[in-house]
């Protein structure tokens, strides 16, 4: 068997880390290819729940990335968000469902294609220190 | 506490003969000893079923959100804390509301006392300020009130209700000093892998009742999380992993609002500790915002704001 990779999920807000992450690409950054990027309009877009069910679908890591604050499109999206984000990363951690090194935040913006890159080798250098992951996957019925 | 029976009806009375409310909210006594229930009364005749002492548990303010008519409603600390978050949350208005305030010295909970019955059934409680008498057929027992205090009503630093009309007794003397996160600091202390046990562990009798949600007066969503099909947050069976979305999510959405009442806890059938998520939201809003549910009541809730310099030491 080959050697075991994460999976990510990278929720990246449409503003400035999708763009970042398309001028990283544009600009030849070199990163490994464990994230599966979805597209929000605004880090505030972004449901605990949505992450919740990456971790429960089987996620091995999830990253949610959004403007700087006082940068947000939407004036003031991120700095609710921010909010939410650390609720929910410390109740995370306290329940049990997330080891530390599962859950990533950060602030990139659209110009910051090589901070993009760097930050998405060490969310993947940290998921994959945390290894594949054990707890809070739904098993799916199992059709015959 | 018995004492505010009387002052509850007189109240009651009162406010429904000169129609200054449609209804009054508050207790009478129920069929078993322990058990008082919830009693919504409309008409004056009505007004000698209701009835308080240390039993009253639940959270009357659940029964609030987005009624139309005046009500009259008992409030104790805790109530009156979550009568403020409604408030703020704009689930009903403030002249429709009569807050009779009840300063509380704690309810009492039923299953440890239950629980050193062992097995002999309770026909008969009494009370007085500070015993309660249990009787049955050939037994007669007598708890101390203070030691079988419900577990948040022993940590209890709001007794006396924030907001009221009128009160029905003397404002009651505030615990000081108490420790309010002794148990949160105790499982913040394991490793990951024993947090996550300790929470298997801790919901695995859970039977998906939905209990906690229906006592707790912050779920009024008119579609909760758990019913939603498309998409389906939660699986509506017992498997693990659902049981834990659905008290991780719960929890989750009490964030800056829970007032810490108990009503989830005591609806529990099979005694789930649920308090047990809750508690760790209310300390880290308490160190990170600064904020206590339901005590300022023109203070926004914290998650419905943000200050510019918010921490964010978690945020790369």
């Amino acid at each position: 068997m080959s050697e075991w990779e994460p999976k990510i999920v990278a929720f990246l807000c449409n503003w400035c880390s999708y763009g970042a992450a398309d001028l990283a690409g544009v600009s030849r950054l070199q990163y490994p290819a464990n994230i599966r990027i979805i597209r929000v309009p605004c880090s505030g877009r972004v449901n605990p729940k949505f992450i919740l069910a990456a971790f429960r679908s089987g996620a091995d890591g999830v990253w949610v990335s959004g403007c700087h604050p006082g940068d947000c499109h939407y004036i003031e999206g991120n700095l609710y968000a921010r909010r939410k984000f650390a609720l929910l990363n410390s109740q995370l951690e306290y329940t049990g469902i997330v080891e530390p090194g599962r859950l990533h935040f950060s602030w990139i913006s659209s110009a910051e294609a090589t901070k993009f890159a760097e930050v998405a080798r060490g969310v993947i250098d940290a998921v994959k220190a945390a290894g594949p992951a054990r707890h809070f996957i739904k098993k799916q019925a199992e059709v015959a | 506490m018995r004492e505010y029976t009387e002052r509850i009806r007189e109240a009651a009375k009162r406010l429904l003969s000169e129609q200054r409310v449609d209804t009054v909210i508050g207790f009478r006594r129920g069929t078993v000893p322990f058990m008082n229930e919830p009693f919504l009364v409309k008409s004056v005749d009505q007004v000698d079923q209701l009835y308080w002492d240390s039993n009253c548990g639940i959270n009357l303010a659940n029964y609030l959100p987005k009624r139309t008519d005046r009500v009259a409603v008992v409030a104790k600390g805790c109530d009156s804390r979550n009568i403020v978050v409604h408030l703020l949350e704009n689930q009903i208005n403030r002249d429709q509301l009569y807050i009779l305030g009840a300063p509380c010295r704690g309810m009492v909970d039923k299953r440890r006392m239950m629980a050193d019955l062992k097995g002999k059934e309770p026909l008969h409680a009494e009370e007085n300020g500070k015993e309660i008498k249990v009787s049955g057929r050939g037994f007669q027992v007598t708890f101390d009130r203070q030691t079988y205090l419900q577990s948040n009503c022993a940590i209890c630093t709001h007794r006396n209700p924030v907001v009221y009309d009128e009160l029905l007794g003397d404002p009651v003397e505030e615990q000081q000093g108490v420790d309010r996160y002794p148990d949160v600091r105790r499982i913040e202390a394991m490793s990951v892998d024993e947090r996550w046990r300790y929470f298997q562990e801790l919901i695995a009798p859970c039977i998906r009742c939905y209990a906690c949600r229906n006592a707790c007066p912050l779920c009024y969503c008119p579609t909760c999380f758990v019913d939603e099909s498309r998409p389906q947050w939660v699986g509506k069976t017992i498997d693990p992993t659902d049981t834990l979305t659905f008290h991780f999510l719960r929890a989750y959405h009490m964030a800056g609002r829970c007032t810490d009442c108990g009503s989830c806890e005591r609806a529990c059938p099979v005694g789930i500790e649920v308090r047990k998520f809750t508690k760790k939201l209310e300390k880290e809003v308490k160190e990170l915002y600064g904020y206590e549910a339901g005590v300022i009541p023109d203070q926004r809730p914290p998650l419905d704001t943000f200050k510019p310099g918010d921490p964010e030491p978690f945020i790369k």
